[in-house]
C-alpha cells in the first residue's frame, strides 16, 4: 500500500552524521551540490565518490538501501545519458541512420549521468540521517536572518511540520475512501486515461473535504493552545553547534576548495 | 469557593444559509474552582458552542463570559484566558500538531514563551500525569485513539491551566479508549485539582460528576447532582438521552409498585437495595 | 445462500520485520437471513475479516464461499461479489462526494451497469428503507444535511446495490443516543423487510443483545466465542479477559446471584429482568 514508500525517509542509526546539527548538514549538502557543478573531470568525480562513500560508511546506512533510492530515477538517468550521447557534436564513432554517437557525447553522457546520481545519493543522505523535525528546525533557523527581507521562516517551518504530521493520516484516509468506493463498485484500475481520471473524482472529493475539515479543526485546536505565529515563541529544543560540526564543515570546505582548484588549473 | 467560570445571560446566534440559528439562548451558568461538571445533550443542543465560549474561541452575541474574572471580550486578555482554560477536542487526529509526541506537548508552552529548560520539565511532568512516558519519542499517528487523546490532554496540561474543557473527547473512541480517557480526566480533577467541564453524550460518564447540566436547543433544561438528574428517567428519554440500564430498571420496578429509591445509578446500588427486600 | 469461511488466514507484510497475523485459521458459516453480531477489541481482526467478505482483501490462505462461490479464487469477478456483499464502513458519510443526495446514492447502481428507471427505483427504495424522504431530499447537497442524515445517505448508497449480505462496521459510532437508536431501528426493520443477511460490528453490548441472533467474538485473529447472545453473555470471565463486557442488565443478574438472589442468568433486556425480579419479589412475599 501507499504507506510502504520509504525512499528518502529518516533512517535512524545514531551515527556521527545523525548526531550532527541539522544546520551543519544542510550547509554541507548545499556546498556538496555546488561542488558537483564545479566538478570538471573524472578525477574530481573520484574525489566526490570517495567523499560520498565515506559519508555512507560513517552513517551506517546499508549501501543497498541507498541504491534502492536510485531505482525510481533510473529512467531519468538513462534518458539523460542517451540524449547526451546522441546530441553532442564531435568525433563520430558509430552511426545509426540520422543519429550518431560521438566520442564527446559518450563522455558528456557519462558525466551528466554521474552528476545526477551523485546529486540524488548525496541529498538523500541528508533526509536519511536527519529527522524531518530536525530538518524543519534547521531550515527555520537558517532562514531566520532573512526575515527582514520578507522570508517567512517560521511560517514555512510550521507548514512543513503540519504537512509531515498529516501525510500518514491522509494516506490512511485515502486507503479507506478508496476501499469504501470500491465496495460501491468503483473501479480505479481499468479503462483508458480519461476514464481513470474520472474515476478519481469519488476519491478526491471526499479527500479534499476531509482535508479542509481537518485544517479547520486543527486551526482551532492550535488557537486554543495559544498559537499566534512565530513572535515571542520559544523552542524546547535548542540547536547547538559543537566542535564536530565545525570540523565537518571545515573538511567539506577544504574539499570544495580542492574541487575549485582542479577546475581552475586543469 | 472561587468562581472559575461565569456565563452571564449569554446568547449566541449565527446565520447558516440565510437562516438565523440561535445556538445558545440566554444561558447563565457558574462553575466553581475544582468542580467537575458534565454537560450532556444530543447533537445540535448547543453544548459544543457553549464549550467554545469558555476559552474565547467564540464570543457571545449578547451577555458575558468570564474566566477567573477575565472577560472573554477583552482582547488583551485572550491569551491569558486560553492558558487558564485549556481545551481538548473530539477528533484526536486533528489536534496533534507535531510529528513526535514530546514536540507536540511542547507546542503550547512554546507558544507561551516559556524558557526551554522549563518546557522540558513540563513535558516530562505532563507525560507522567497521563501515564504516557514511554511514548515520548514516538510518532503520534502510530498510537491508538485513546493514547492520542491522552497526548492531547498532556499538551493542554503542559500549559498549566486551572480548568480544562473537554469537548466530546470520547465520542470517537472504542470502549477501552474511553475508559483510559475518563480515568485520566478524573485523575486531573482529584489529584491536580483542575476544574473540569466535560461534554459528552455518554451518560455513564456523568455518574461521578459533581454536577450534571442537560442542554436542549440552546437552553439548560436540567441541572443538579447526577442522582437528581438521572432520577428523571421520563424527562431524559423525552430529550432523546440515555439513562443507565439499572436506573431504567429501577424506574420500571417502582412503577410496578416495588419499593426502591429513585436514584439508583450503579449495579451495586441495585444489588444492595434488592438484597434488603429479601 | 450463505457465507462460509474455511481456514481463513491473513498476514500483513509477510516475510518482513513488520509481519502481523491479523486472521489466524478462522472457520465459520453464516446462514441466509441471519443477523450476526461481530464483536472484539480494536485490533482483534474484525475489520480485516469484513474486508475479506467482499474481496477488498485477499486471504493469505483459506477459502471464502459466498453463495457457494469461492471468492478467493483467481477467476472470480470482484464486481459480482461486491454486488452481493454490501459493506458499510465506519463513518460512511466521509465517502459522500456528489452534488446531490440522488446522485450519490445512484453511484453504486450506476457502477453495476443499471440505467434510467432502474436507478430511480433503487434510489427511491433505499431512501425509503433508511427513512429519508425522497422528494424532499433528492436534490439537496448531502453536505447540507445533519450528521445522522448524512450517514443514512451513505448507508442508502450501499443498500441501492441490493446486496444479499449487508455488513455494517460500527454504524452508530459518533452518533448521539437518538441518532444511534434511529439507525439501529432502521437496520432492524430492514432485516425484517428485505430479509437479507446482516453482519453488525459493534462495541455496544447492549445494542448487540437487543438485535442479533448470533454473536461471533474475535480475539487476536481467532474466533474465541460463537453462539446466541444468551450463550455468549454467560461467559463473563472469557469476555472480560479479552477486554469486552456484557450488557449492564446481564451483569446485574450475575451480581444478584453472587449475593444469593438466584434468578435466571441469561437475561438480555430490561423487560426480561423486570419480569424475573417481580416474579421473585412476589414469590418472596407469598412465602
Amino acid at each position: 500500500m501507499l504507506k510502504d514508500i520509504t525512499i528518502g525517509q529518516y533512517y535512524p542509526t545514531g551515527s556521527f552524521i545523525h548526531e550532527l546539527d541539522p544546520r551543519t548538514k544542510i550547509l554541507i549538502t548545499f556546498a556538496y551540490i555546488v561542488g558537483l557543478f564545479i566538478v570538471s573531470n573524472f578525477a574530481a568525480y573520484g574525489l566526490v565518490a570517495i567523499f560520498v562513500l565515506g559519508c555512507i560508511l560513517v552513517s551506517k546506512i546499508p549501501l543497498k538501501y541507498m541504491l534502492k533510492g536510485l531505482k525510481p530515477l533510473r529512467v531519468i538517468i538513462i534518458i539523460t545519458f542517451v540524449i547526451n550521447i546522441f546530441m553532442t557534436a564531435g568525433t563520430i564513432i558509430y552511426s545509426l541512420g540520422p543519429l550518431s554517437i560521438t566520442m564527446e557525447g559518450l563522455y558528456q553522457g557519462t558525466f551528466m549521468a554521474l552528476r545526477l546520481m551523485f546529486l540524488v545519493v548525496g541529498t538523500s543522505l541528508l533526509t536519511l540521517t536527519t529527522s524531518p523535525i530536525a530538518l524543519t528546525d534547521g531550515i527555520e533557523n537558517l532562514l531566520n536572518p532573512l526575515k527582514p527581507i520578507g522570508i517567512p521562516a517560521h511560517e514555512l517551518a510550521m507548514m512543513m511540520t503540519i504537512a509531515l504530521r498529516f501525510i500518514p493520516t491522509l494516506l490512511e484516509e485515502t486507503d479507506k475512501i478508496m476501499k469504501a468506493q470500491m465496495a460501491r463498485g468503483a473501479d480505479f484500475e481499468s479503462g483508458n486515461i480519461i476514464n481513470r481520471a474520472k474515476s478519481l473524482v469519488p476519491l478526491l472529493v471526499p479527500l479534499f473535504i476531509s482535508a479542509f475539515r481537518r485544517a479547520d479543526e486543527l486551526a482551532m485546536a492550535m488557537e486554543a493552545r495559544c498559537y499566534r505565529g512565530g513572535d515571542n515563541r520559544t523552542r524546547m529544543k535548542q540547536l547547538k553547534m559543537e566542535k564536530k560540526d565545525f570540523t565537518s564543515m571545515l573538511t567539506v570546505g577544504v574539499l570544495l576548495a580542492i574541487l575549485i582548484y582542479i577546475r581552475i588549473s586543469f | 469557593m472561587l468562581k472559575m467560570i461565569e456565563v452571564d445571560k449569554v446568547t449566541y446566534d449565527y446565520s447558516n444559509n440565510e437562516q438565523e440559528v440561535i445556538a445558545l439562548n440566554d444561558i447563565t451558568l457558574e462553575v466553581k474552582q475544582g468542580e467537575f461538571v458534565v454537560i450532556i445533550g444530543h447533537n445540535g443542543s448547543g453544548k459544543s458552542t457553549l464549550a467554545k465560549h469558555l476559552n474565547a474561541l467564540l464570543l457571545p452575541t449578547e451577555g458575558d463570559v468570564s474566566v477567573k474574572g477575565l472577560n472573554t471580550k477583552d482582547e488583551d486578555k485572550i491569551w491569558e484566558i486560553r492558558q487558564i482554560a485549556g481545551m481538548v477536542f473530539q477528533n484526536p487526529d486533528n489536534q496533534i500538531v507535531a510529528t513526535i509526541v514530546e514536540e507536540d506537548i511542547a507546542f503550547g508552552p512554546e507558544n507561551l514563551g516559556i524558557k526551554p529548560s522549563e518546557i522540558i520539565e513540563r513535558v516530562s511532568d505532563s507525560l507522567k500525569t497521563v501515564d504516557m512516558e514511554e511514548f515520548r519519542h514516538k510518532a503520534p499517528h502510530l498510537l491508538s485513539g485513546g493514547q492520542k487523546q491522552r497526548i492531547a490532554i498532556a499538551g493542554v496540561i503542559a500549559m498549566r491551566p486551572n480548568c480544562i474543557i473537554f469537548d466530546e473527547p470520547t465520542a470517537m473512541l472504542d470502549p477501552s479508549g474511553r475508559k483510559e480517557v475518563i480515568k485520566t480526566i478524573k485523575k486531573l480533577n482529584k489529584e491536580e485539582q483542575i476544574t473540569i467541564i466535560h461534554i459528552t453524550h455518554f451518560m455513564e460518564e456523568a455518574v461521578d460528576a459533581d454536577r450534571v447540566i442537560v442542554m436542549e436547543a440552546g437552553d439548560i433544561v436540567l441541572e443538579g447532582a447526577p442522582r437528581e438528574v438521572f432520577s428523571q428517567v421520563e424527562r431524559l428519554k423525552e430529550l432523546g438521552l440515555d439513562v443507565p440500564q439499572v436506573t431504567e430498571l429501577a424506574h420500571q420496578l417502582i412503577q410496578e409498585g416495588i419499593d426502591l429509591p429513585h436514584d439508583i445509578l450503579t449495579v451495586d446500588e441495585m444489588v444492595m437495595n434488592l438484597c434488603q427486600l429479601k | 445462500m450463505s457465507i462460509k469461511i474455511e481456514n481463513l488466514t491473513h498476514v500483513y507484510n509477510p516475510n518482513s520485520p513488520f509481519q502481523t497475523i491479523a486472521l489466524d485459521d478462522i472457520s465459520f458459516e453464516i446462514k441466509d437471513g441471519e443477523f450476526v453480531g461481530l464483536i472484539g477489541h480494536t485490533g482483534s481482526g474484525k475489520s480485516t475479516l469484513i474486508q475479506h467478505l467482499n474481496g477488498l482483501l485477499k486471504p493469505t490462505s483459506g477459502k471464502i464461499f459466498i453463495n457457494d462461490v469461492n471468492i478467493a479464487a483467481k477467476e472470480v469477478k470482484l464486481g459480482d461479489i461486491r454486488k452481493n456483499v454490501g459493506l458499510v464502513f465506519q463513518y460512511p458519510e466521509h465517502q459522500l462526494f456528489e452534488e446531490t443526495v440522488y446522485k450519490d446514492i445512484a453511484f453504486g447502481p450506476a457502477n453495476l451497469g443499471l440505467s434510467g428507471e432502474d436507478i430511480v427505483t433503487r434510489v427511491r427504495e433505499s431512501m425509503d428503507l433508511v427513512k429519508l424522504p425522497f422528494e424532499l431530499l433528492k436534490d439537496r447537497s448531502p453536505f447540507e444535511l445533519s450528521g445522522g442524515q448524512r450517514r443514512r445517505v451513505a448507508i442508502a448508497g450501499v443498500l441501492a446495490m441490493k446486496p444479499d449480505f449487508l455488513v455494517l462496521d460500527e454504524p452508530t459510532a459518533g452518533l448521539d443516543p437518538k441518532g444511534r437508536d434511529e439507525i439501529l431501528e432502521q437496520i432492524k426493520n430492514l432485516h425484517q423487510q428485505v430479509k437479507n443477511t446482516v453482519i453488525l460490528v459493534s462495541h455496544s453490548m447492549e445494542d448487540i443483545a437487543k438485535l442479533v441472533d448470533r454473536i461471533i467474538v474475535m480475539h487476536r485473529g481467532k474466533v474465541s466465542l460463537m453462539g446466541s447472545p444468551r450463550e455468549v453473555f454467560k461467559e463473563v470471565e472469557v469476555l472480560e479477559s479479552i477486554g469486552l463486557g456484557i450488557p449492564q442488565i446481564t451483569y446485574l443478574m450475575k451480581k444478584l446471584k453472587e449475593n444469593n438472589i438466584n434468578l435466571k442468568q441469561d437475561i438480555l433486556t430490561i423487560e426480561e429482568a423486570k419480569e424475573e425480579i417481580i416474579k421473585w419479589i412476589r414469590g418472596n412475599s407469598n412465602a
